[in-house]
Formats: C-alpha cells, sequence, structure tokens
C-alpha cells in the first residue's frame, strides 16, 4: 500500500492550492488584519496590538454564547448519538424496506438550512403549528418566542429532527459491514442480545461513530442559519450561539476589531477539533489495513 | 419471522454442545436472522420516520391550503386544496428567478470543484510529496471552518474585484468547503482501483492526461456523480454566505423567501410552497446515491 514518492504531484494539487489559498487565505489575512488594529473610520487604522484579544477572551458577552454553544453540542451528542445508534440497530438489513428507510431517513439532510428552521418555526407556533397546537391542546403553556426554555426545547428537537439521521446512517454503514460469521459465532457461544452489542456491534462502529461525534460536534458547535430563523438568537440572548454573536456584532454593530479577534479565538477552537478529527480518521485508516 | 427471530434467542441461550452444532449446521443452510425481536425493530423505525415527516408533512398541507384556512382554521389536510400558492411562485418572476439564481451558482460550485478536486485526489491517493499530509489537512480546516467567520471577510473581497452580487462570486465562496469535501470524497474513491491498472495504462503508452480521461475517470464514474451530488448538497442548503454576497441580481430562492415574507405580511401559503420546492431538488436525486450517503457525509471515509 505504500505510495511511490513524486515531487510533481505538487502540479496536480495546484489548482486546488490556489483556489483555496483565494477563498480561504486571502480573507483569513483580512481578519488577522482587523483583529491587531483599531479605526476611527475614514480608513484609518491605528495598530491595536493584542488589545481585542483581551476584551473578547474577558468579555462577559463571549464568554455566555461559548457556554451556551458547548451546552448546545453537549445536548445534541448526548441526544443524538444513542437515538442513532438505536435507529442504525433498528434498520431493516434487505429488501426494499433498507432503500426506503435510506432515503426517507436522508431527506432532512437535504432541505435547506433556512427551510429548516422555517419548517420548524411553523412547526411550533400555537396558532398554525402541528406541534404548538397539540402541546397546547394537551395543556402545557408552549411558546417558543418569549419562553426562553421553550425556545431551547424547539431549537433542540429541530437538530435532533435535522442530524439524527446523519449519526444513523453512519452507523448503519458501520453495521453492516460486520460479517455474518461474527454473528454465527456469537450464537454458538450463547451470547446475549446486549453482548452481541457490546462486544461485536460496538466495537465494529467505533470508527463510525467517532466521526458522527466529531462531525456532529463541529456543525453544531457553528450552527447559524436554523436557530437564526426560529428564534433569531432569542428571547433576550437565550439562543445566541457563537456564530449568531459572531455575525451580530461584525454584520449589525461593525465592531471589525473585537469581531475579527473573535473569529481568530472561534477558528483556533475549530482548528483544534478539525486536528483530532484527522487524528482519528488516519489512524483509523491505518489500523484498518 | 418473529418466530423464527425468537426461536434463535430461545436456541442461542442454552450454551450445550449439541445446540451449537445445530446451530452451525443451519448457519450453512441459511445466514441466520438477527437475533432480536423485529418488531420492536420495526416500531422503533416507524415511530422515527413518523417524526420526520411530519414537520414535512406539515409544510406541504399548508402549501395546499389558503392563506384564510391557514390562520383561521386548525385542520390535517387542506379542506379546500388550492394551487394558487404554486401560482404565485411560477408565474412571478422574483420568485422564480431565485430558483434560477441558486441552481445557477450550485451547478457552477460543483462543475469548478470536481474539476480542481479530480487530479488534486488523484495525487493524493497516488503519491507521496513534500507537505501531502499536512495539505490534506490544511484542507479539511476548510471543510470544518464556520461560514460565520468567512461572511465579512468574503463580502469585502468580492467588493474588491466587483463581484458582488453575481452567481460567480457564490460559486466560489462555496469552494472554501466543496472543494475540501471534493478532494477528501474522490480519494476516497480513487484509492478503491488498484494501482496496477495505471501502470499497464502507461506501459501501454497512455499519456497521463489521456490514460485519466480515457480509463481512469470511467473506473470511477459513480464516485464522480456522488461526490457531484454531495457537491450540489452542501451548496443548495448553504445560506449565509450565498446570502452575505447578493443583493438582487442573484439572489438565492432561500433568502428570497425570508424577505419577503417579512416585507409582504406573511403569505403563509406562499411561504410553504417555497419550501416545498426547495426540497424536491435534494428529493429527486437522493435515491441514486442512498447507499453512499454516509461515505458522503463521512468525507470518503467510511
Amino acid at each position: 500500500m505504500d505510495r511511490p514518492t513524486n515531487q510533481k504531484a505538487w502540479f496536480l494539487v495546484l489548482p486546488v492550492l490556489l483556489l483555496v489559498a483565494f477563498s480561504a487565505v486571502i480573507p483569513l489575512m483580512t481578519v488577522v488584519n482587523y483583529s491587531v488594529q483599531d479605526t476611527f473610520g475614514n480608513n484609518e487604522f491605528f495598530w491595536a496590538g493584542t488589545a481585542w484579544f483581551e476584551e473578547i477572551l474577558h468579555s462577559q458577552r463571549f464568554h455566555e454564547a461559548l457556554a451556551r454553544n458547548l451546552i448546545f453540542s453537549a445536548i445534541i451528542l448526548a441526544i443524538q448519538i444513542p437515538l442513532g445508534i438505536v435507529v442504525a440497530l433498528s434498520m431493516p438489513r434487505k429488501g426494499i424496506g433498507v432503500s426506503i428507510c435510506l432515503v426517507l431517513m436522508a431527506l432532512p439532510l437535504l432541505i435547506p438550512w433556512n427551510v429548516v428552521g422555517t419548517i420548524w418555526q411553523v412547526f411550533g407556533r400555537v396558532d398554525i403549528g402541528l406541534l404548538g397546537h397539540t402541546l397546547e391542546a394537551i395543556g402545557i403553556d408552549y411558546n417558543y418566542v418569549r419562553d426562553p426554555l421553550d425556545a431551547w426545547f424547539t431549537i433542540i428537537l429541530m437538530d435532533v429532527w435535522h442530524w439524527t439521521s446523519l449519526v444513523a446512517l453512519l452507523c448503519y454503514a458501520g453495521l453492516v459491514s460486520i460479517p455474518e460469521a461474527y454473528y454465527q459465532a456469537a450464537r454458538i457461544d450463547g451470547a446475549s442480545r446486549w453482548a452481541v452489542f457490546r462486544y461485536i456491534q460496538l466495537p465494529k462502529m467505533n470508527r463510525v461513530l467517532l466521526i458522527a461525534v466529531l462531525l456532529r460536534f463541529m456543525d453544531s458547535f457553528m450552527i447559524y442559519t436554523e436557530p437564526f430563523v426560529v428564534t433569531g438568537g432569542g428571547p433576550g440572548n437565550s439562543t445566541t450561539f457563537l456564530s449568531i454573536d459572531l455575525v451580530k456584532m461584525a454584520v449589525g454593530q461593525f465592531d471589525l476589531g473585537p469581531a475579527a479577534a473573535m473569529s481568530i479565538v472561534y477558528f483556533l477552537v475549530v482548528l483544534l477539533f478539525s486536528w483530532i478529527f484527522y487524528t482519528v480518521m488516519t489512524n483509523f485508516e491505518r489500523g484498518g489495513q | 419471522m418473529s418466530t423464527g427471530a425468537t426461536k434463535s434467542i430461545d436456541t442461542g441461550r442454552q450454551p450445550g454442545t449439541p445446540t451449537a452444532a445445530s446451530a452451525k449446521a443451519r448457519g450453512f443452510v441459511a445466514p441466520p436472522k438477527l437475533r432480536r425481536p423485529r418488531h420492536l425493530g420495526w416500531l422503533v423505525m416507524t415511530l422515527y420516520l413518523i417524526f420526520l415527516l411530519l414537520p414535512i408533512y406539515w409544510l406541504v398541507n399548508m402549501s395546499f391550503k389558503t392563506n384564510v384556512e391557514i390562520t383561521n382554521t386548525f385542520s390535517l389536510w387542506p379542506n379546500d386544496p388550492t394551487l394558487r400558492n404554486y401560482r404565485v411562485i411560477f408565474t412571478d418572476p422574483s420568485w422564480y428567478g431565485g430558483y434560477i439564481n441558486s441552481i445557477t451558482y450550485v451547478v457552477m460550485n460543483t462543475v469548478i470543484s470536481i474539476a480542481v478536486a479530480l487530479p488534486a485526489a488523484y495525487a493524493f491517493s497516488r503519491y507521496r510529496f513534500l507537505g501531502d499530509k499536512h495539505l490534506f489537512f490544511w484542507l479539511l480546516t476548510n471543510r470544518m471552518a464556520p461560514p460565520a467567520v468567512f461572511a465579512l471577510p468574503f463580502f469585502q473581497l468580492y467588493s474588491a474585484f466587483g463581484l458582488i452580487d453575481t452567481h460567480i462570486a457564490v460559486a466560489l465562496a462555496h469552494c472554501l468547503f466543496n472543494v475540501p469535501l471534493a478532494v477528501w470524497i474522490l480519494e476516497g474513491f480513487m484509492s478503491g482501483v488498484p494501482r496496477e491498472i495505471d501502470e499497464t495504462a502507461y506501459i501501454d503508452g497512455y499519456s497521463f492526461p489521456r490514460f485519466f480521461v480515457k480509463i481512469f475517470m470511467p473506473l470511477i464514474a459513480s464516485g464522480i456523480g456522488v461526490t457531484a451530488f454531495f457537491c450540489f448538497m452542501f451548496s443548495w442548503v448553504e445560506l449565509l454566505l450565498a446570502r452575505t454576497l447578493t443583493t438582487t441580481a442573484a439572489k438565492p430562492i432561500a433568502a428570497i423567501m425570508t424577505r419577503t415574507v417579512s416585507a409582504s405580511g406573511l403569505d403563509w401559503g406562499v411561504l410553504a410552497a417555497a419550501g416545498v420546492l426547495t426540497i424536491i431538488p435534494g428529493a429527486l436525486v437522493i435515491w441514486f446515491v442512498r447507499n453512499y450517503i454516509a461515505k458522503g457525509f463521512a468525507l470518503g471515509r467510511v
């Protein structure tokens, strides 16, 4: 499996390199530029050093948005990973049912993110939405526009609806790769259902589960469109996650310095998790061969 | 079917040798059923699918109602089905223009992404070169980059080039996450093709470009199809960058939805119809890639 060394391969990578440099490096340099400068308008910039970084790292607003985002990601993982495993285990293994399940489950993944927001905004409304109306009919005081708890409930339910299928599809891909002989051996040994799951299915799903956890963490960590459409970050600031806060700061208030500093802190956190993701992926690949 | 499963559990619980031998003997005849009551699985699956489909059904339901019916009566299906909402969209250029804009930049992005990713993925899957691992990792970080970080710098960058409100601006911006995605997925597919094929072709006197187009690309045709689907999809669902970079001429349908709703006093019926129409392109092609969805989301690594 050893690949030959060939430096000319760089020419094949060059187009990607140029394109991504244009769409990633130049914008990032702009951000770095803003993060160390201050301006009083008129395109006059002054060196500000690390002032913005200190401001951001000490600002309560950033801490709160970060805490909200981490709690959100934690809840999302705690619900979606177990639920995804259960759904994957429940999926049929052969016949037309497999295809039907796969297609229906993938459906939410292909809906534009703000349409996802719109669907749940409507679905949760007390006057015209099925969810809100039903909750009200059984006597629960539910209003995601006014009550922070209800807003969180709606957004989490929406994300579970939107992305659990991703976890389930990944787990399913891991499950179908288990050779039938493993199950036969387990049956000969008289293994219980739980033992089969614990010692055969779970180890085989290890790798896809790690990918699922990392993907779900990163995507929920940079969620923007869906909660923005449903709640707009409110009520108050109760659902203002990092991305929403960043866009508010950069585009709404045009505080370029702090926004740029925040972008960089944000990006470094994401970079750290990307690195973990990469290590996991490549290690498993080497181990799998 | 359920009795068979129960039986296999019963036999499985007894660790005696005769049972084991018979189980093994039966194993050769037909692969054993999964060891659990299947009806429970069906129940979980059915409940989950209902949970997935209810909100979508609600949207479809609303799209066939009149606004009076939506706001005044609460009904589980349209009492007086109407196609008026869809007619509004298909007759008003500011609505259907949004679909054309979206599809234009999405197609442009897919073509660009695949065109640059093909040679790069080949290089990553076949050769070792200076800094290949770092480059591969750096590509991944772009897939993971929060669009919110890039919204403002993109706006300034494309303003400087005078590209704001053009389709190509959005197409290029979406390359940020779609090119890495395409490289990763294609690399996964290409690594499945044995290298002997390349070597044989070179011995037969094929030049690299000719070999790549005539022999290699047909071999990974399904991979290219799946990659195209994923580029299409991620460009189609993204809105933050697309909205930031456009004002009127290239505005995507998803952004037109938000704007029109706030301006025209909540035309719920048209909003629902527009939403339903954005779901259709994905739903149409999903059948063909159903077995590769997990692979695509895991960046070609399942």
